[in-house]
């Protein structure tokens, strides 16, 4: 549903579909709701059917790169004798996103069934949540569900009665967004620095305390019991556009609309209809002028550009952007995209935690430069330099938080450019003589 | 709060929080993952992490005083300095600023007495700090005041919030 909204007839609530409701929130009220029979059901199944299960719905992941979950799942090590472990991200830090949120402050055990299932087709000993420290309640709530998930058996030595181990521990972040990236998040749990490691080895060959590790978001893994559930085939037709984009997906819409909130839409649904009918389009008067669709770190496209995008993974990269998290930032005819630009080239400046140079450096002189042309001080060659920079961030470091800071900027200047003509233009006269 | 050298450390790990840290060892292979753990037990009994709390948590946790101080330092949410007895965090980033979480940054720091961001009141009861992303971008503007989090803030809303924290 749009949480705080009614769910909207356009709406495909699956996940959401007990947003609202606290007893959704208490174990008798998830298992009225017929939760845990995806978990046994899962219980009597070999670990690689669920896999192949989850490979045939087509779910990819929901936490930005839209990983297909099942084939990450099919590279963890068979028989290798050592521990596996499951890390569910539930950083969310990426401006723009909050749907994560609302899985876990209205159904911890939907999230806890799918970690729970996962953690059986990979094999894994213990699942970690990492929820990042900022979210007081999702994490009480989260830590009160898994206290009665154990009360109740669901998990412990003989999870649901099926003499199988399932165990589950939360960790709290203390302040982080690269904690959000998978190898700075094992970091993290391991009571280290939050710095990305370089890859390879990945995850499923060594990752958390040196073991075979799947991540996965907390969206993906919460759909998992719908999957079990139902049925691989049934997953696989919620699709509106593209057989590769299939199940649905929350989108967390905030800025300029006029009913911000999470949607649950079924993959390929028209962007434009998002913005204007699920979200009531922008406020009185006012007319739209950028969408930055999948959480700040993806390009931003044009009014042009969302005119006939559907909202799905292939169809966000040919009209300009990605799906990423799913956190739609939508901007109207008042903003200045410079000085937004500048804030969040300012956010990742922030957050870059400063291992790589040209992410170290890149973020803060891209800031600085913005900040400039903000103030009246800009030149025109500040653009070619802007770009440049960004080029010099792009693909060059160990992780993508600093092609995450360059993507507004280079989109930004493509696509926005009177935004950043009319900055130039505003120089004081004492710059333009040189002084 | 004491001045250094003067009172002797009071060990933070004794009785409860003895036992809540001892909770957390069998939760990981290793020792020194109950590290963030253990220094939000510190920060939670003591409201922030002094070095003679580092040097505790090291000596628990069989590790030197400088890697304590040295991931200590990596999460902003651990306070390095003793802060007012209410916590303000309120964020500005892009989704927020754009729907006027400037404006109630500012009314925060002024009705709060800090008179800079960052900065603690003069009679200790607040410090308010400007943060990143609070992931809940639809309301703004989200606040945290100590561990509540207080969503759609206006800048008219802030004397009513303030006067529930003595
Ligand atoms: C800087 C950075 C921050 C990230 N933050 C998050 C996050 O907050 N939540 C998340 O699920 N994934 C985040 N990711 C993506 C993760 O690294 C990883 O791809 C994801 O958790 C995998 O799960 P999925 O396959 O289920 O999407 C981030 C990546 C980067 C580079
Ligand atoms: S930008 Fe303010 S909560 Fe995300």
């Amino acid at each position: 549903m749009g949480y705080p909204h009614p769910i909207h007839p356009r709406e495909t609530p699956v996940l959401s579909q007990h947003f609202g409701q606290a007893a959704a929130r208490t174990y008798t009220g998830w298992v009225e709701r017929g939760g845990y029979q995806a978990l046994r059901k899962a219980i009597g199944m070999a670990p690689d059917d669920i896999i192949a299960e989850v490979k045939a719905s087509g779910l990819r992941g929901r936490g930005g790169a839209g990983f297909p979950t099942g084939l990450k799942w099919s590279f963890m090590p068979k028989d290798d004798g050592k521990p596996h472990y499951l890390c569910c991200n539930a950083d969310e830090s990426e401006p723009g996103t909050f749907k994560d949120r609302e899985v876990m402050r209205w159904t911890p055990h939907a999230l806890i069934e799918g970690c729970a299932i996962a953690q059986l087709a990979i094999r894994a000993d213990v699942t970690y949540i990492y929820i990042r420290g900022e979210f007081t309640e999702p994490y009480h709530v989260m830590q009160r569900a898994l206290a009665e998930a154990y009360a109740e058996g669901v998990l412990g030595a003989n999870a649901l009665g099926s003499g199988k181990r399932i165990d589950m521990v939360i960790h709290r972040g203390a302040g982080a967004y690269i904690c959000g990236e998978e190898t700075a998040m094992m970091n993290s749990i391991e009571g280290r620095r939050g710095n990305p490691r370089i890859k390879p080895p990945f995850p499923a060959v060594a990752g958390l305390f040196g073991q075979p590790t799947t991540i996965n978001n907390v969206e993906t893994l919460a759909a998992v019991p719908a999957i079990i559930n139902r049925g691989a085939a049934w997953y696989a037709g919620l699709s509106l556009s593209s057989p590769k984009s299939t199940g649905t997906k929350l989108i967390s819409v905030c800025g300029h609309v006029q009913r911000p909130g999470t949607y649950e839409i079924t993959l390929g649904f028209p962007m434009k209809d998002l913005i204007y009918d699920l979200c009531g389009g922008m406020r009185p008067g006012r007319t739209l002028k950028a969408v930055i669709p999948g959480g700040s770190s993806v390009p931003i496209m044009t009014p042009d550009e969302v005119e006939a995008c559907p909202t799905d993974y292939e169809g966000i990269v040919a009209h300009g952007s990605m799906l990423g998290s799913g956190g739609m930032i939508v901007m109207d005819d008042s903003t200045d995209l410079v000085y937004q630009i500048m804030r969040l080239a300012r956010f990742y400046a922030h957050e870059s935690c400063a291992q790589c140079t040209n992410c170290r450096e890149g973020t803060a002189w891209t800031t600085r430069i913005l900040e400039r042309m903000l103030a009246g001080e800009g030149k025109q060659s500040d653009l070619d330099l802007l770009l440049d920079l960004s080029d010099q961030m792009t693909g060059k470091t160990i992780c993508v938080l600093s092609d995450s800071c360059a993507a507004p900027v280079v989109s930004g200047i493509h696509k926005f450019r009177a935004d950043f003509d009319a900055c130039l233009s505003r120089v004081r006269p004492a710059v333009m003589a040189g002084v | 709060m004491t001045a250094h050298g003067t009172t002797p450390h009071q060990p933070i790990f004794a009785g409860d929080v003895l036992a809540k840290l001892e909770a957390l060892y069998p939760k990981y292979p290793d020792k020194r993952s109950v590290l963030l753990p253990a220094l939000w037990l510190v920060q939670e009994a003591r409201g922030w992490v002094s070095d003679d709390a580092v040097r505790e948590v090291a000596e628990r946790l069989d590790l030197t005083p400088s890697y304590v101080r040295g991931v200590l330092t990596f999460y902003t949410m651990y306070h390095k300095h003793p802060v007012g007895r209410h916590f303000i965090q309120v964020c500005t980033t892009s989704p927020c600023g754009m729907c006027g979480a400037e404006d109630v940054a500012r009314t925060l720091v002024e009705h709060s007495g800090c008179g800079d961001l960052g900065a603690t009141s003069p009679d200790g009861r607040f410090t308010v700090i400007e943060v990143e992303c609070l992931g809940a971008c639809g309301f703004p503007t989200p606040i945290l005041i100590d561990d509540d989090f207080i969503e759609s803030v206006t800048p008219e809303r802030v004397p009513e919030l303030l006067a529930r924290y003595p």
